[in-house]
């Protein structure tokens, strides 16, 4: 087996693996806004957007610090390549109809509430500070898509079948998230750990589901790899549009 | 103006009843601070009073207007008459306002 | 104690430059007119996310990104103060919406036109939130109380807009060639749309003096335009961008700047539907609201089911107390 790439900054690394998470999941809700099921979900999807924009601002600003080698948030943002982008293979998944994009949120926030709220604790205390101000948003942001799995999957039978098959097709990614490596091992004390995530995600999707009356789906499947940078085919779509003006005028301000 | 569009020849108002069919109307009150009462903002539209009060965190404190949220359903709300404004609120009692009273300034304030 | 009719009644308030409130008496056509006005005027917001929301993916930097996306949902946000406004006349927002999707109801022509470019972005905010934000200021002096109480609000969230939109603009001119280009060419294609955004010319604008009475408008078209150039052209200059508009010039006797005849027969076109994005924007419309169907169809069941228990939405609720409590536990 090759040496991890990632292993050789793990810091730096591990800053990427959380910033890209919520650069890509907000690029994601960005081309949402305009499309919602009704104008005060409008706002709320704009809402969930700038969230995660801000924490993945934080965080890469934080990582080209740590790096050290005059890179800004945007060029880490806009110059990165496809297999230097270290985000958990979920949030590249398509924004699908209503039922997708909210399972897609719902299996993100599972996952960061129980991680803000350890790396609250990280021995690192600017990303302490960091997970501070995000497990805040993180808890409203399960709120909200907790609110709508239960409603879709309680409501009519054409919305607990669409919220069912959005569970079904994103379930398969999720394992993504906790997909740790000596990226993790060496940062001991300041990364969190992901066992006790993992525990706390299974017992929220487990709660809520029951709730919705939908079911986890029993294909064991579960495609890895974002966390090295060997993605699905989408991210290869997503990043050029996010990064096309930045990169035809190189240098430029804006 | 504006957003005013300008009428085109023949142009014809449509009719307007207040049908309505999709979810229901909140009416949303926010306390800007501690220490005030909670006032009147808008309102929202949404299945049910959970999601009125998230719709309203998000539509009415954007800017961090305020600190705590009540919803009412629309349908709750009863109002006074408004013909019988002048029966009502007329004030011909002048004897309930301070101004009604002299007090020689020796006294002082009070 | 005289009894006064509702006319009167009315008369005195206008009169009085006093605010009607909605359960107040008011002539059916005060009613109608404002509803047209203030719905058109939400639509115009809401349809408003689309040549703004077209840029969210591609811009050029996180923050230009996160304050697109803050705009753009305040426009949303503008949307639903004005629906709520217009909703106190006794009108439901699905009805406007309706008639918004139908194309009996209109929306600004401005937003008919699209954005080619990132200096749109910066054009927009400068020009067209400009152009709004001196027809607005006045607005919020209008008669009809919930009008202008959602118009003071409105203002203040403005003139962020105007000024970010500014601010793109000013760090494009000082940009590359190809930044100042692109500013450029953004200010050549807005300018005459956003002035043509103040409405026809006075004397062909039959409404307006119906409307000044009522004081429903407070200043007349012409009025506003003058007072929009006059504002804009030396911000332009502090550019280093040049109006296209050759006939554009100080008048020391008027005290104003004179500028070219705006081109009404376009404006029209684009007013009866062919403009370069009717059709697009109301297709982006009417597919959000079609594709939503389900989802709004399910929330109503879902409420309906959970206000058979004695809590409204008591389970919605649990499930978000039954995931704290797991996380708690497990924390």
């Amino acid at each position: 087996m090759n040496a991890n790439p990632f292993a050789a900054n793990p810091l730096f690394s591990y800053l990427l693996r959380l910033a890209d998470d919520n650069l890509v999941h907000a690029q994601q809700l960005g081309a949402l806004v305009s499309w919602m099921p009704e104008l005060e979900e409008d706002i709320a999807v704009a809402n969930l957007c700038l969230d995660h924009l801000g924490q993945a601002r934080n965080l890469l600003a934080y990582a080209a610090e740590v790096e050290g080698a005059g890179r800004d948030e945007d060029a880490l943002a806009m110059l990165r390549d496809e297999r230097q982008f270290l985000n958990a293979v979920l949030v590249e998944q398509p924004n699908g109809d209503f039922g997708q994009t909210i399972a897609r949120q719902f299996l993100l926030d599972a996952y960061q509430v129980p991680l803000y709220e350890a790396l609250v604790a990280s021995g690192d205390a600017q990303l302490a500070a960091i997970a501070d101000k995000a497990a805040k948003e993180a808890r409203y942001h399960l709120r909200y898509s907790t609110q709508w799995v239960v409603r879709l999957g309680d409501g009519t039978e054409e919305s607990h079948r669409r919220m069912q098959a959005g569970i079904d097709a994103l379930w398969r990614y999720s394992a993504d998230l906790f997909a740790a490596d000596d990226v993790e091992d060496a940062l001991a004390g300041i990364a969190a750990d992901v066992a006790p995530l993992r525990t706390r995600f299974d017992a929220t999707v487990q709660a809520v589901l029951a709730e919705a009356t939908l079911a986890l789906p029993a294909d064991p499947y579960q495609r890895l790899g974002g966390r090295v940078g060997n993605h699905t085919e989408l991210l290869g779509h997503i990043l050029p549009e996010m990064q096309s003006l930045y990169r035809a005028h190189i240098g430029a301000q804006w | 103006m504006s957003y005013d569009v300008p009428r085109m020849a023949g142009e014809v108002d449509p009719e307007l009843g207040g049908r309505r069919t999709g979810y229901p109307l909140w009416e949303v009150f926010v306390r800007a601070d501690r220490g005030l009462t909670h006032v009147h903002a808008g309102s929202v539209h949404a299945p049910d009073a959970e999601t009125a009060i998230q719709s309203a965190r998000d539509v009415y404190t954007r800017r961090n207007e305020g600190v705590s949220i009540w919803v009412v359903p629309s349908s709750a709300i009863r109002a006074s008459d408004p013909d019988a404004k002048g029966d009502w609120f007329d004030d011909d009692k002048p004897y309930r306002h301070p101004t009604f009273y002299e007090i020689p300034e020796e006294v002082g304030h009070m | 104690m005289t009894v006064t009719t509702g006319q009167e009644a009315f008369d005195t308030l206008i009169a009085a430059k006093q605010k009607i409130e909605p359960r107040d008496w008011m002539p059916e056509e005060y009613r109608r007119t404002m509803i047209r006005q203030i719905a058109q005027h939400a639509h115009s917001e809401v349809i408003g996310q689309q040549p703004e929301g077209n840029w969210i993916t591609r811009a050029p930097s996180l923050r230009r990104k996160a304050i697109l996306v803050a705009k753009v949902q305040d426009e949303a946000g503008h949307g639903l103060y004005l629906y709520s406004a217009c909703e106190t006349l006794g009108v439901a927002r699905d009805e406007l919406n309706e008639l918004l999707h139908n194309g009996r109801q209109k929306y600004s022509s401005i937003f008919n036109y699209p954005t080619l470019s990132w200096a749109d972005m910066g054009a927009i905010g400068w020009l067209v939130d400009g152009a709004a934000i001196t027809n607005q200021v006045a607005l919020t002096r209008t008669s009809y109380g919930p009008y202008a109480r959602a118009m003071i609000r409105i203002c203040k969230e403005e003139s962020f807009h105007q000024r970010q939109g500014y601010e793109i603009m000013l760090t494009l001119a000082r940009g590359t060639e190809a930044q100042k280009d692109m500013a450029q060419d953004a200010l050549d294609r807005w300018w005459w749309p956003s002035l043509a955004m103040f409405g026809p010319p006075d004397d062909q604008s039959p409404h307006t003096e119906q409307s000044m009475r009522w004081g429903i408008k407070v200043e007349t078209n012409d009025q506003l335009r003058q007072r929009f150039v006059d504002m804009t052209v030396p911000q332009a200059q502090f550019l280093g961008l040049e109006i296209p508009d050759p006939e554009l010039a100080w008048n020391e006797e008027r005290g104003h700047y004179d500028f070219g005849d705006i081109d009404w027969e376009d404006f029209w076109e684009v007013v009866k539907g062919n403009g370069p994005c009717n059709r697009d924007r109301i297709a982006h419309k009417v597919k959000a609201w079609e594709d939503g169907a389900w989802v709004r169809e399910a929330a109503l069941a879902h409420a309906a089911k959970r206000s058979a228990a004695a809590e409204p939405t008591a389970n919605t609720v649990n499930a978000a107390n039954t995931v704290n409590a797991a996380n708690k536990e497990l924390s």
